[in-house]
């Protein structure tokens, strides 16, 4: 695949001067909507997920006239639901020396060098507010028994400002600023529209008007027309099939809006999660994550030599190689991701991993239990021993639980600016779905942490400058049919082949593919092989894919295949953007490009820069440099020995 | 593993459905429920068959979204967990397994196995909320809460909407839903100025909806994957009559 | 493009908005019937100790319990007319089991309603047990028994003894042996009572809002000294051990 390289980026409006006072001045700066004007002023908001949800609920007590849109059957199971282990906010309770600029200081460094400082800044500051929103909504997060907010430290932090709500975090804030929608639906300033699928965006005059999206209980398509977009719908991590995701996310609505204009930024980056249940069999459909707090207590450990079939209790203590706590003495096992993801990896490709296939490591909790006691660890973890227990069988009280990596974040997403608006006006993108404040790597309770800043804090401040010029005015008939025959024409063609395959099937063969050639290591090689598999797969696909049932109805085949088809133009896009850097960073790990003790080394020369990929009707896509630039903190290489 | 499922087959919401009789093998032990009917629907897809429509997407027993009646029991008989974190290894060989979805009134079938339950959001919509619009909360620590007390409304919080509770009930009840989100709320200080009044429009709302009134049977909690107790459901009535007073 | 929907003020809180007319959506709210049900059944439960512990007189003699049917009626004689208590007693009554019947029929309905279809496979109780579901067709059959029951003991319409007799008479004569039927359908009645004690006292309190795990077995314990004390002057005059 081949590309074009297109003019730098050069203005990303963020304010200059001092960091501290930057977002006080977007905020004093961004023209506000005369209230009366804005119950005339529509706004989509696609997503019902930490961000989304987040965001509908305060755009809808703004007055503003929200649409909610969202695949689910309410808003209330977004993917979102399912984070476990915590928000971080750099609240300072526990006063070990936290503070904002800490907390911008370690996400600069955990997204190794590859995430706006502005931004980063602004996440940091705004995290505080976040903890006193949900509390004030109830979310009842974990206490002490003086009745304060308890906290943990997390992977890639040495203080403990982790915020959780036992191993449901994301369940709980996720419920907030659901119950918060739902009183604005209740109030009438958001329409909800649940089991709707977006197929399109609506440009017209150059501005984002409005989206195209299918009703998924009766097939009709409809068209929503507003006065500014926003996208909340989450990564693509399940472009690899089996990821820590649910089933449902997808890149179709980011993908088509990228297709329409929105450049899409750093796609390559994937975040490997280092504590996942490993894959038990072919027809596995998913990878449960074991939230990432316990490696607080837990240890990680692999036999020293390779080939050690013995049962873990029988092999003595010596015989054991707990390898993080060996090569990081100072995080030991609370390494970023990752670093603990690869250096599993390597362990196993040593030949001393554990389980069926080899392809695990021990997460053992002997000692936190002799230590605290086994009620202790209980209280603690308790839920997540009883998910480890009822998925694999096993008693993690009694066996070490047995690990190992897998797709679990994607930092990629739709390049935004510092209002969080694309490269196509009105178009705002939020949460896991924009390209985000991470950086290469995310560091572990940052995502909430994002998602709920965008949507409860940024988006509505920012959308509101842009709105001020609003109302917009009529769409154009002709922009408005255009879109909607585009999505028409799409499903019939997957209507219309009948092949002799299912849609499941093509996913796993792109998912595999796209895990060996493009996944926890990288190497031209690979990328290359990819770059040409794909699109055979994708011709295949396109000939040969099976959907039973009609349009016209729920049809949970079609509505997968439609999700296919853009995975494969997507991993296209990913396997050439990991190919173009040639570095390693964070989470996008060239073989070629290490140090002598096998860490990633990134070269700061050349690609110190966001990538930012247009989307050309030939299909050469176009890739804009953001030149990224350190003034508060040095670039160096990540340490974490 | 080979086994015998017989399914709801239900095209819309105006067909009348029947069960109908599928036969699945090599099924293997640590498959999930779910991924033993992705196998089935495999085949009836390339065998140009329809394929069972059924809710899901997390896969990891919190969205709330799966739930069938699986022998006669919401979410299968395992306790404590949702249809799609129960594993194949907990059935015999040449087992018949008779699946059906959730029935209640206030829960018509979508299709086959997909029910709608979006009076649940009614309900929230009530009054399941504390009312604090974004940016104008106080600091977390301004409010200590008792840890019991926190732990308590913790429990109440983690229920997932799955709906079990109401195809559980012999009186198609959505007590414990309701009453899990009301507890919730009121055992907190934030959830005090508006506990009263949020209590009564919630309860009837539920009432509304078409579900049924709670006879205390306690099949609710018994299926509940998230085994909200039924003492929510005591909070519940307390709060609701201080409302009537 | 700008539609123009009105919609109230975004801060209002929704919950309370507009106040609904209060006592009538409570006694029409499935909860509000449940209060009905649970305070009629209390009134019923505590009719039914006084009426055990009065039974018990049969074992101190015929005389002693004479005196107290007969107390019952001439109680707050001088101030009130024969009767008065007992027939408050008899109004409290009627209005318990009258509310009681009308709250069970009326969230049975509503629950009938809110399940039209039934599940095919067999439905497993996946909770503490059947009594709680046998609670409606428990409560039909005390209610037939008390019907009959009062046409044997009260009224003596199908009492050996007929009308004008001596309550304690007309006890022993009923729970002839010869009449070991009788004492069937009073066994049979009085377990059906405990069941559905059993069950309803522990419901009563959940359904006040005071409910926990803790009463259920308070709740077993009052109801198995309800049977035990209501059974022992049948049984005993059946086995003629009170003659
Ligand atoms: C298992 C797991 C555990 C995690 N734990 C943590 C943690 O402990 N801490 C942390 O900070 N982060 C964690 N994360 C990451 C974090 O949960 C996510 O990044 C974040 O919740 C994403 O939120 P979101 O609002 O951007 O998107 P989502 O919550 O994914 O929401 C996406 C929304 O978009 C809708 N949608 C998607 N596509 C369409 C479409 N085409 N049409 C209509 N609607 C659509 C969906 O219906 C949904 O409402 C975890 C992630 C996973 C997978
Ligand atoms: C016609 C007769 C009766 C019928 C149809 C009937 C029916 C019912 C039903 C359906 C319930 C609700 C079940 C539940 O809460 O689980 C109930 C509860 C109860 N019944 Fe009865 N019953 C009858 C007679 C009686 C009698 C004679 C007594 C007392 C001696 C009694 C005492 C109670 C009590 C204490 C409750 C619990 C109330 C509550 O749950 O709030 N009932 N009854
Ligand atoms: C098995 C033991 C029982 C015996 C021996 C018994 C005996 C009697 C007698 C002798 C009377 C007449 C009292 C009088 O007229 O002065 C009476 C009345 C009555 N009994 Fe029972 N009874 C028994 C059980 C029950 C039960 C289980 C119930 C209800 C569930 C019940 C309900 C009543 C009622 C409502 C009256 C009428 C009271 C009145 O007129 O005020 N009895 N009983
Ligand atoms: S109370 Fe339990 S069964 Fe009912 S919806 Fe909530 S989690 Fe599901
Ligand atoms: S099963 Fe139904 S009767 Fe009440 S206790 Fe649960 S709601
Ligand atoms: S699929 Fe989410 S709970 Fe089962």
């Amino acid at each position: 695949m081949n590309y074009i390289e297109g003019p730098e980026i050069r203005d990303t409006k963020a304010p200059e001067g001092p960091i501290e006072e930057r977002w006080e001045k977007r905020k004093f700066s961004a023209k506000l909507v005369n209230p009366a004007n804005k119950r005339k002023l529509d706004v989509i908001v696609v997503g019902t997920g930490l961000a989304g949800g987040s965001a509908a609920a305060t755009l809808g007590e703004l007055g503003y006239n929200v649409k909610s849109f969202c695949y689910q059957d309410t808003p209330r199971r977004a993917h979102s639901i399912a984070a476990q282990g915590g928000i971080n906010a750099a609240k300072n309770y526990r006063g070990d020396g936290d503070s904002i600029h800490r907390l911008f200081y370690d996400t600069v460094k955990g997204g190794d060098f590859r995430a706006r400082e502005s931004n980063v800044y602004r996440l940091a500051q705004v995290s505080v507010n976040i903890i006193d929103q949900a509390v004030a909504q109830g979310v009842p997060f974990a206490r002490e028994y003086g009745g304060l907010l308890d906290t943990r430290s997390f992977g890639g932090a040495q203080v403990s400002r982790t915020f959780y709500a036992r191993g449901q975090t994301g369940q709980q804030l996720l419920l907030g600023a659901y119950q918060a929608l739902e009183r604005q639906i209740a109030a009438g300033t958001v329409t909800m529209h649940t089991r709707h699928e977006m197929l399109d965006l609506i440009v017209d005059d150059g501005r984002a008007r409005g989206v195209i999206v299918r009703d998924m209980v009766t097939g009709e398509i409809e068209r929503h027309l507003a006065d500014a977009v926003v996208l909340a719908t989450g990564g693509y991590g399940n472009v690899f099939f089996l990821s820590t995701n649910a089933k449902g996310c997808n890149t179709t609505a980011i993908w088509r809006a990228h297709e329409r204009g929105a450049y899409f930024a750093n796609p390559c980056y994937t975040q490997i999660h280092p504590t996942c249940i490993p894959v038990s069999g072919e027809y596995q459909s998913k990878l449960t994550l074991m939230s990432e707090s316990l490696r607080n207590d837990g240890r990680v450990w692999v036999p020293l030599a390779a080939g050690d079939s013995r049962a873990p209790g029988d092999i003595p203590e010596e015989e054991r190689d707990y390898y993080l706590e060996r090569i990081y003495p100072a995080f030991g096992n609370l390494v970023p991701r990752d670093i603990a993801s690869r250096a599993a990896k390597n362990v196993c490709d040593e030949g001393r991993g554990v389980g069926p296939g080899g392809l695990g490591v021990y997460l053992d909790f002997r000692d936190a239990i002799s230590r605290l006691g086994k009620d202790a660890v209980e209280k603690k973890y308790g839920n997540l021993f009883e998910m480890y227990e009822r998925i694999t069988g096993e008693n993690p009280y009694d066996v070490p639980m047995r690990i190992y990596p897998a797709v679990h974040y994607t930092m990629g997403g739709l390049w935004v600016d510092y209002d969080l608006q694309s490269t196509i006006p009105g178009l705002f993108v939020i949460g896991e779905a924009n390209f985000s404040d991470h950086g290469a790597n995310r560091l572990g309770a940052s995502a909430l942490m994002q998602g709920l800043a965008d949507g409860y804090f940024v988006l509505p401040t920012t959308l509101g400058d842009y709105l001020a010029a609003g109302p917009f005015g009529e769409v154009s008939e002709q922009a408005v049919a255009e879109a909607e025959i585009k999505v028409r024409t799409k499903i019939d063609r997957l209507m219309s082949v009948n092949g002799t395959r299912t849609p499941d099937s093509f996913h796993r063969e792109l998912g595999k593919l796209m895990w060996d050639y493009c996944g926890m290591e990288r190497t031209e090689e690979s990328l290359r092989k990819a770059l040409e598999r794909i699109p055979e797969l994708r011709e295949e696909f396109w000939n040969n894919v099976k959907v039973s049932g009609g349009p016209e109805e729920l049809n949970q085949v079609l509505e997968k295949a439609g999700r296919v088809a853009d995975f494969f133009d997507l991993a296209e896009l990913m396997c050439l953007d990991a190919l173009v850097r040639t570095e390693s960073c964070g989470g996008h790990f060239r073989a070629e490009s290490q140090d002598a003790d096998g860490e990633a080394l990134r070269d700061d020369a050349s690609f110190a820069h966001v990538s930012a990929w247009e989307h050309t009707a030939s299909g050469e896509p176009v890739l804009h440099k953001e030149p990224l630039e350190y003034e508060y903190v040095k670039m160096s290489q990540r340490s974490y020995k | 593993m080979n086994l015998v499922l017989k399914i709801w087959r239900q095209s819309g919401p105006s067909d009348s459905g029947r069960m109908v009789k599928y036969h699945v093998k090599d099924v293997s032990p640590d498959m999930s429920f779910l991924e033993m009917l992705d196998v089935l629907n495999e085949r009836l897809i390339l065998e140009g068959d329809d394929p069972v429509a059924f809710d899901h997407d997390c896969r990891e027993g919190i969205c709330g979204m799966c739930g069938m009646v699986i022998n006669g029991v919401a979410h299968g008989e395992q306790v404590a967990t949702t249809t799609c974190q129960l594993h194949m290894r907990h059935f015999e060989d040449g087992a018949t397994i008779t699946i059906e979805p959730w029935r209640a009134a206030p829960f018509p079938v979508v299709k086959d196995l997909v029910v709608d339950r979006s009076a649940f959001d009614r309900i929230i919509q009530a009054g399941g909320f504390v009312s604090v619009p974004a940016g104008s909360a106080p600091d977390a620590h301004s409010i200590p809460v008792r840890k019991e007390d926190a732990d308590s409304a913790f429990d109440a919080a983690t229920c997932i909407g799955c709906g079990a509770c109401v195809a559980a009930c012999p009186n198609g009840s959505a007590s414990l839903f309701t009453a899990a989100k009301i507890t919730h709320l009121s055992l907190l200080p934030q959830g005090q100025p508006e506990r009263l009044s949020r209590a009564k429009a919630m309860v009837e709302q539920m009432d509304a909806e078409g579900f049924g009134g709670c006879t205390n049977t306690g099949e609710c909690t018994a299926v509940c994957p998230k085994g909200i107790p039924l003492d929510t459901i005591a909070q519940m009535n307390s709060d609701y009559l201080k409302a009537a007073k | 493009m700008t539609a123009t929907i009105e919609r109230g003020a975004a801060t209002e809180p929704v919950a309370s908005a507009a106040p609904p007319p209060r006592k009538v959506r409570f006694l029409t709210s499935s909860n509000g019937k449940k209060v009905v049900m649970a305070v009629t059944g209390a009134v019923m439960v505590l009719f039914l100790v006084g009426h055990m512990v009065g039974n018990l007189k049969i074992f101190i003699g015929k005389d002693s319990f004479n005196e107290y049917a007969h107390a019952l009626r001439t109680l707050l004689e001088p101030i009130a007319p024969y009767r008065t208590l007992l027939t408050l007693v008899e109004i409290v009554l009627v209005v318990s089991v009258g509310l009681h019947i009308w709250a069970a029929v009326s969230l049975s309905r509503q629950a009938r309603r809110a399940r039209p279809v039934k599940y095919v496979a067999r439905k497993k109780s996946q909770a503490s047990g059947y009594t709680t579901h046998i609670m409606r067709w428990g409560g039909v059959t005390i209610a037939l028994f008390v019907v009959w029951h009062l046409l044997d003991l009260t009224f003596g319409v199908v009492n050996p003894k007929g009308t004008n007799s001596l309550p304690a008479d007309r006890m022993i004569a009923g729970f002839d042996p010869s009449r070991w039927w009788v004492t069937i359908i009073y066994v049979v009645a009085v377990v059906m009572v405990g069941l559905h004690l059993r069950h309803g006292i522990w419901s009563m309190f959940q359904t006040v809002g005071r409910g926990t795990a803790r009463l259920r077995p308070v709740a077993a314990l009052v109801s198995a000294v309800l049977v035990i004390g209501f059974l022992a002057p049948p049984l005993a005059i059946t086995f003629g051990v009170v003659k």
